[in-house]
């Protein structure tokens, strides 16, 4: 029942000067003021007096309330719509980095990481091989050398200058030639038939699981730091913006209720658009953030999560093969004593650890793997882990007895050996790595898409909402004209 | 439609992730119990340690007991200690030969010594302490001899005693120097070998012996070897200057070859047989300077098996002397000549004494 009382006489655009933005020489405002007409000025006073009484006239009277009523709905409206804008924008950017951004580099300082280990392996794998070692496993080292050097730079380009990360990597491309030298200088003693070659490696062995893998782990979980500070920076609900919201509907809410209570009419145009067009941004904002924020719990969840544990299992299966190389390779060189006194040969030892912590790893892996695509691979590596376990048992029975040729065939022999069984494990853990990081994509970009448009639909529509506010009330105001 | 079912994608995923929330209490029960089960497996070596050490250091005083009783050891005439060479049979010779093999700890990375050549046909151990273990085999086992009737075991340096006290080998031939400490846990056979702690440097190097010239230098040593008490006790009594820097202790001497190679040391000291061994792998270092100790390489055996340790003797006896391709001038001509040379006190075989 809208009853536009004058509403042909009052266009918009005469409606909307508001305040007490008119000439001040006189002592009447812009708009009519019917009632308490002031008569002539006294004496000349400061502009800013005038001003000053102007307002408290324009206070007292209904078209100087209906004009300060309508600017602070417009700025309500505009303050909701900007600081929706704001921190939709910021959370969107958050996320938009998790997917393009951080993670990514988490990847890539992971993909370090395992490289280094990968090129330990096949080193200590071709210097058990001698003159039997493969092309492939040559080409391997090589290739994974190349890789950790590459990313290194990327990781380098994204790293603060002073930050502990630009440290890792200035440390890490410091010792990537040391260890390479190191290796080489081992190949080379070795096919001369020198044992000095088995020093070298061992040297080279030392330098990457106690000096690089060490740095690259915490390069890693500097990215991985990184990366849940954006989630963090992505999860929150935006609370400033949902409350100025509030407000505004409010307030919107008021002024109807006054303006039905002053004139009997239920609706006025304006302000419903307004009330319409916050109410809209309010609910988008709600129900956007909570699609975002599922998806990007659930691409951390199942996801990031997994993510780092695979990893983590996959290092610790590379470090069991060198370890298991090396103890063929330093035939009893190098032992440790363990806390409660006994003597162990050092690899020996360290496969254990390092088998035991792939176990661990894998068992916690498929307890995070949330369906059937990401378990497979897991049980595959699983069941190949049990495999090497009891082949590297036969492996150190043969050794013990003194059959060398037997132990070393069982390690990097064609046939039954531990490294059908250790390539089988990184394969697999390869591909749930995979499987895991399309997973990761797949909820963070569905969580990223939820935001898409937030942030100028929120922008534009509380412009419009603004509008409405104004024209709302510029109708009302016309009444008095 | 579209996007009705991607809103309801979504509504799946914020249940999912509540029933992930609710999974948590799962994962907080079993991190828990990860933690209760670390602690338990972490605290409970802690107190069999405690035991363990307890037992260790009784066993240390009964040996320390036994020494005191027994004659009183005098490192000068320890390699002197063997009982007589002899022929006949006993317990162990006979387990030996109705096991059909013959146990034995080596040394696989001592090059010229006991060494794998990666190169070689058949991958197997070669050097002086092989040729040793051979002779000794082809005596026990006669005709019935062949290679698969030796099986060599690596052992580490710290292990050579426990391995023939626990009888996991028969003897332990890997360049083993005999001294009153050892003698007391282990029978030695009559010395096989002469050496003493030599200095190895580089050709160019100033470096001349055992000497001044070691002053402001880096000596690298193995952890826990006579070189490196012999290098602490002559900086104590100044028959060496102070400036010698001998922190640099590594696992095994052959990283001393690696520390040599890459700088980061000026010296080793082994004593010249391994010194020797490190030599040949490189063509840019030499032995300085003569030998400064005498030490005696033996057979080493368990102390009850004395029939065998009289067998090892006999079978030396005729290794010594012999002047055929099997015999101990043949296998020093092949393996050490080149790097101790013919004037080393290593080039004759020492003259054994018996108790």
């Amino acid at each position: 029942m809208t009853q536009p009382p004058k509403s042909s006489t009052a266009p918009p655009g005469t409606a909307v000067p508001t305040m007490p933005a008119l000439p001040p020489q006189s002592g009447r405002s812009g708009a009519p003021t019917p009632r308490r007409t002031p008569d002539a000025t006294p004496a000349r006073r400061t502009a800013l007096a005038e001003g000053v009484d102007q307002l408290r006239a324009a206070a007292t009277t209904e078209p100087g309330r209906l004009r300060a009523i309508g600017a602070l709905l417009a700025v309500l409206v505009v303050a909701f719509g900007a600081v929706a804008a704001w921190q939709t924008d910021s959370r969107a950017t958050a996320a938009g980095d998790v997917l393009h951004h951080s993670q990514p580099l988490s990847s890539d300082a992971a993909d370090i990481y395992r490289s280094l280990a990968d090129a330990n392996t096949m080193a200590a794998s071709g210097y058990l091989a001698g003159l039997d070692e493969t092309p492939a496993t040559r080409t391997q080292y090589e290739k994974d050398v190349r890789n950790a050097a590459s990313k290194l730079v990327t990781a380098a380009a994204n790293a603060d200058p002073g930050s502990s990360s630009a440290t890792y990597i200035k440390q890490l491309n410091e010792l990537l030639p040391e260890y390479k030298g190191l290796v080489e200088s081992a190949r080379a003693n070795n096919r001369q038939g020198f044992p000095v070659g088995g020093a070298y490696l061992r040297a080279a062995n030392d330098t990457m699981q106690n000096q690089m893998l060490p740095k690259a782990q915490d390069l890693y979980k500097n990215e991985n730091e990184r990366l849940s500070a954006d989630y963090g920076n992505a999860t929150p609900y935006p609370w400033f913006a949902i409350a100025l919201g509030l407000l505004a509907l409010g307030g919107l809410a008021w002024a109807q209720r006054r303006n039905y209570q002053r004139t009997n009419r239920v609706l006025n145009g304006g302000l419903v658009a307004a009330s319409a067009a916050t109410a809209v941004v309010l609910l988008w904002v709600v129900v956007g953030h909570t699609v975002a924020r599922a998806g990007l719990n659930d691409s951390y969840d199942h996801g990031v999560k997994s993510l780092t544990v695979l990893h983590d299992a996959r290092i610790a299966s590379l470090k069991a093969r060198s370890d298991e190389n090396l103890i063929l390779v330093s035939r009893g060189s190098e032992t440790t004593t363990l806390p409660d006194k006994q003597v162990v040969d050092t690899y020996d030892w360290g496969y254990d650890q390092q088998i035991a912590a792939l176990g661990k790893g894998l068992k916690l892996a498929d307890s995070l793997a949330d369906d059937s695509a990401g378990r497979k691979p897991v049980a595959v590596a699983n069941s190949s882990m049990k495999v090497w376990i009891s082949r590297h048992a036969k492996v150190s029975e043969n050794n013990e007895l003194g059959k060398y040729d037997d132990a070393r065939e069982g390690v990097i022999g064609a046939k039954d050996a531990t490294a059908e069984c250790f390539n089988s494990v990184d394969a697999s853990l390869n591909s749930a790595l995979i499987q895991e990081t399309k997973e990761f994509q797949q909820s963070a970009g569905d969580g990223l898409d939820a935001m898409t448009g937030l942030t100028v639909g929120a922008a534009v529509l509380a412009a419009l909402g603004a509008a409405g506010a104004v024209l709302g009330i510029g109708r009302r105001l016309s009444e008095y004209r | 439609m579209r996007a009705r079912s991607d809103l309801f994608r979504r509504l799946s995923a914020v249940r999912r992730v509540r029933a992930g929330l609710r999974g948590w209490g799962g994962v907080g029960a079993m991190a828990v119990v990860c933690v209760l089960a670390v602690a338990f497996v972490l605290l409970l070596p802690l107190t069999q340690s405690r035991g363990e050490a307890g037992a260790d250091l009784g066993g240390q005083q009964t040996v320390q007991g036994t020494q005191a009783r027994a004659p009183k050891c005098d490192e000068a005439t320890v390699q002197d200690q063997s009982p007589s060479p002899s022929d006949a049979d006993g317990t162990t010779i006979d387990a030996i030969k109705t096991r059909g093999y013959l146990n034995v700890g080596v040394d696989q990375n001592s090059y010229s010594w006991g060494y794998r050549n990666p190169n070689g046909s058949s991958g197997a151990l070669e050097g002086f302490d092989i040729d040793v273990v051979t002779a000794i085999a082809k005596n026990i086992f006669g005709s019935s001899y062949s290679p698969e009737k030796v099986r060599f075991r690596a052992i580490p340096t710290d292990q050579r005693i426990p391995a023939i006290q626990k009888k996991t080998v028969d003897m332990v031939v890997r360049t083993m120097t005999i001294n009153c400490e050892r003698a007391a846990k282990v029978a030695f056979s009559a010395p096989y070998f002469v050496t003493g702690q030599q200095v190895l440097a580089p050709k160019v190097s100033t470096i001349t012996g055992h000497n001044d010239t070691l002053a402001d230098k880096k000596v690298c040593s193995a952890k826990g070897s006579t070189a490196y008490e012999r290098l602490d006790a002559d900086k104590t009594a100044h028959t060496l200057p102070a400036s010698v820097d001998i922190k640099d202790t590594v696992p095994n001497q052959l990283d001393c070859l690696v520390k040599l190679q890459l700088g980061e040391t000026d010296a080793v000291v082994t004593d010249g047989a391994l010194a020797a061994s490190l030599a040949a792998q490189d063509p840019t270092v030499e032995l300085k300077g003569a030998a400064f100790t005498t030490e005696y390489y033996g057979v080493a055996m368990n102390l009850n098996a004395t029939d065998l340790v009289r067998r090892v003797n006999r079978v030396l006896e005729t290794y010594r002397t012999s002047t055929g391709p099997d015999g101990w001038h043949a296998s020093y001509t092949k393996w050490l000549l080149p790097t101790l040379r013919a004037d080393s006190k290593s080039a004759d075989p020492p003259t054994p004494h018996y108790k």
